[in-house]
């Protein structure tokens, strides 16, 4: 479903050319499970920018249901994230005046679905995630392992094929990072493409699937129970 | 995304930053205020001045004596002459024409005035009795002066409110004698007291007939003539009839200058229109510093949402999607700004007309629409270099910031 070839990404810092992606090719097939790890300034999370089409290679090719995605007029790029590619982050970004409910709805009014329909999955995902008595409250009322399951509906919502998550227990305490985990894991058994990045040896494990990323390039990719 | 949800959202971003939202509204509510009460103003000034000329009458030419475009130029001037006098014997010969329904001439001066001991200075106007229907007055006690020949004076007058309650205090001035200059008048009437009247102060006013007052200044020469032609239509006829007599009882010469009160009250017109847009062009400015301040508080709000529009960008919103709610933001502030500028622009003048009843202070429909629309156009134009800022933001760069 995904495949990289040859990815480059160069960024300019002041006179240096600091190179976070080098050569870096990559086949992810749907319903995997996928952990990221790596130091620091590995280039981990510039990997997930532009799985996710945030960001764009130097070089190379990044093909996504064997379409050439590099080549996409910047809104191209936006439909395909609003159709294709669902993002958890570490620090939630949930708009803090909107309620749970509002939050969830955002993409699928820039997507234009009918009000009805809207309402109708929020609910349906309010009841998958266990917080349908949250709908009403907004981010301040709530706890980091609420808000970010209200992160996760919202990244699922549009049903995408991939759900990019960059650090998702990074912000939690022990016990919310693994009902989170878990979260993901369901949706992942289900056969949404799961990506995680993180830094947390134990969550990394879990993964199927593990790439260690060292300098900017793939160093390690094991498949199979750790 | 529709109307809807557009509406929503930045209800949604306008109502959870009061302080934001409050400034800008004051700002722009400021501008449209402004451009309300100052055309209000303009407006109020146009009518007063066009009131005060109608309630003359429009069927009014007056007759001034010399002719003021070629007045340098006469030959008269080179020796010495001054244009040849405006007399009752002009006045009188003006009857002659079909289409006039009455004259007054008019003569004025200053003088001293007294009864027993009470003594003011004062305005004296020599007319005949047309002038109370010319100048459409109404009588409070006794008569205005009677029908006479314009060269034959009579010890009569009639005096205003003001120069009865001076003269007279709580005395009934019907019947007694007062002093004008060195002549002896008796008083026959007294002129309602009339809120409003353009030049001379009526309730100041003593009025003769126009041969005593030729006497008391020693000054055969008239002030003005005023004559009322018979309707609005023959107000041509009538002024070609009263040039041709003037013209043929001074030798040939045009030397009198004649005023429609039309022509007056359209010159007047035009001037409180020219005054009014102009007023409102200074309010306009305050509408474009508003405009200045909405494009300000809108950078900053962009700067401070950075992380909310990397994720917008992140769930799928296009680079139009962003600019339409930003500017959606903007135009709802401006929108809502501008009414209730408009309110507070009403409510100013409505207050000021209990102050000021004489006024009637409505802004002109115009005034309304163009301060509407001046607002929201410039609400979106400067919500527009905001907004395509937002719309550019770099979305690895934006949700990288908390």
């Amino acid at each position: 479903m995904i495949r990289l070839e040859k990815v480059e990404r160069i960024f300019q810092v002041g006179d240096q050319q600091v190179t976070a992606l080098n050569k870096v090719d990559l086949n992810i097939e749907a319903g995997e499970y996928i952990s990221i790890m790596g130091p620091s300034g590995s280039g981990k999370s510039t990997l997930l920018n532009i799985l996710g089409l945030l960001d764009r290679p130097n070089r190379g090719q990044y093909l996504l249901d064997g379409k050439d995605v590099t080549s996409l007029t910047d809104d191209e790029q936006a439909f395909t994230r609003q159709q294709k590619i669902g993002f958890v982050f570490q620090f939630f970004h949930l708009i803090p005046r909107l309620t749970a409910e509002a939050n969830i709805e955002l993409p699928m009014i820039l997507a234009g679905i009918p009000e009805q329909e809207r309402k109708d999955r929020i609910h349906t995902v309010l009841k998958a995630i266990g917080l349908e008595n949250r709908a009403d409250h907004r981010p301040d009322q709530l706890s980091g392992g609420q808000l970010q399951r209200i992160a996760i509906a919202r990244a699922t919502i549009m049903q995408p094929k991939v759900l990019l998550a960059d650090e998702p227990t990074g912000n939690l305490d022990q016990h919310s990072g693994g009902e989170i985990i878990q979260l993901l894991e369901d949706l992942n058994s289900k056969g949404l493409t799961l990506i995680i990045v993180t830094h947390d040896m134990n969550i990394g494990k879990r993964a199927r699937r593990r790439i260690r990323i060292v300098d900017g390039q793939i160093s390690a990719d094991e498949t199979g129970v750790a | 995304m529709n109307i809807k949800d557009i509406f929503l959202f930045t209800i949604h971003a306008v109502t959870s930053n009061r302080i934001r939202t409050i400034l800008m509204l004051v700002a722009m509510s400021i501008g449209v205020g402004s451009v309300v009460i100052l055309t209000s103003i303009g407006e109020g000034a146009r009518h007063y001045v066009t009131d005060e000329f109608s309630a003359l009458g429009t069927n009014l030419i007056i007759v001034l004596p010399g002719r003021t475009e070629t007045a340098g130029n006469q030959a008269g001037m080179l020796f010495g002459k001054t244009p040849r006098d405006l007399t009752v014997y002009d006045a009188d010969s003006i009857h002659r024409s079909p289409y006039i329904k009455q004259i007054a001439p008019i003569s004025v001066g200053s003088a001293t005035i007294s009864y027993k001991q009470r003594s003011r200075e004062g305005p004296v106007i020599g007319s005949s009795a047309s002038l109370l229907d010319i100048r459409h007055w109404e009588m409070a006690q006794g008569k205005f002066l009677p029908v006479m020949d314009y060269d034959r004076g009579s010890p009569v007058c009639v005096i205003g409110a003001e120069t009865k309650r001076e003269l007279f205090a709580n005395e009934n001035p019907l019947g007694k004698w007062l002093r004008i200059g060195d002549r002896r008048f008796r008083v026959i009437g007294v002129i309602a007291s009339e809120g409003r009247s353009v030049g001379v102060d009526v309730e100041k006013l003593v009025i003769v007939p126009v041969a005593s007052a030729i006497a008391i200044f020693d000054n055969p020469s008239l002030f003005r003539i005023m004559v009322e032609s018979k309707n609005r239509d023959m107000v041509p006829s009538a002024i070609k009839d009263v040039e041709r007599i003037i013209r043929e009882r001074h030798q040939g010469k045009d030397d009198v200058t004649l005023i429609t009160q039309d022509a007056v009250l359209g010159t007047f017109d035009k001037i409180f229109t020219a005054l009014t847009f102009t007023v409102a062009g200074i309010g306009a400015i305050s509408l474009f510093v508003a405009g200045i301040l909405i494009m300000n508080v809108m950078l900053v709000t962009v700067s401070q949402r950075t992380s909310e529009i990397g994720l917008l960008k992140a769930i799928g919103a296009s680079k139009q999607q962003i600019t339409i709610l930003f500017m959606g933001e903007a135009a709802l502030l401006s929108l809502i700004g501008a009414l209730a500028g408009i309110g507070f622009g009403i409510l100013v003048t409505q207050t000021a007309e209990i102050f000021f009843p004489k006024m009637t202070l409505v802004a002109p429909w115009w005034a309304l629409v163009a301060a509407m629309a001046t607002a929201i156009t410039t609400g979106i134009l400067f919500g527009l270099l905001p907004a395509r800022r937002a719309a550019r933001l770099d979305p690895v760069t934006a949700l990288s910031r908390r």
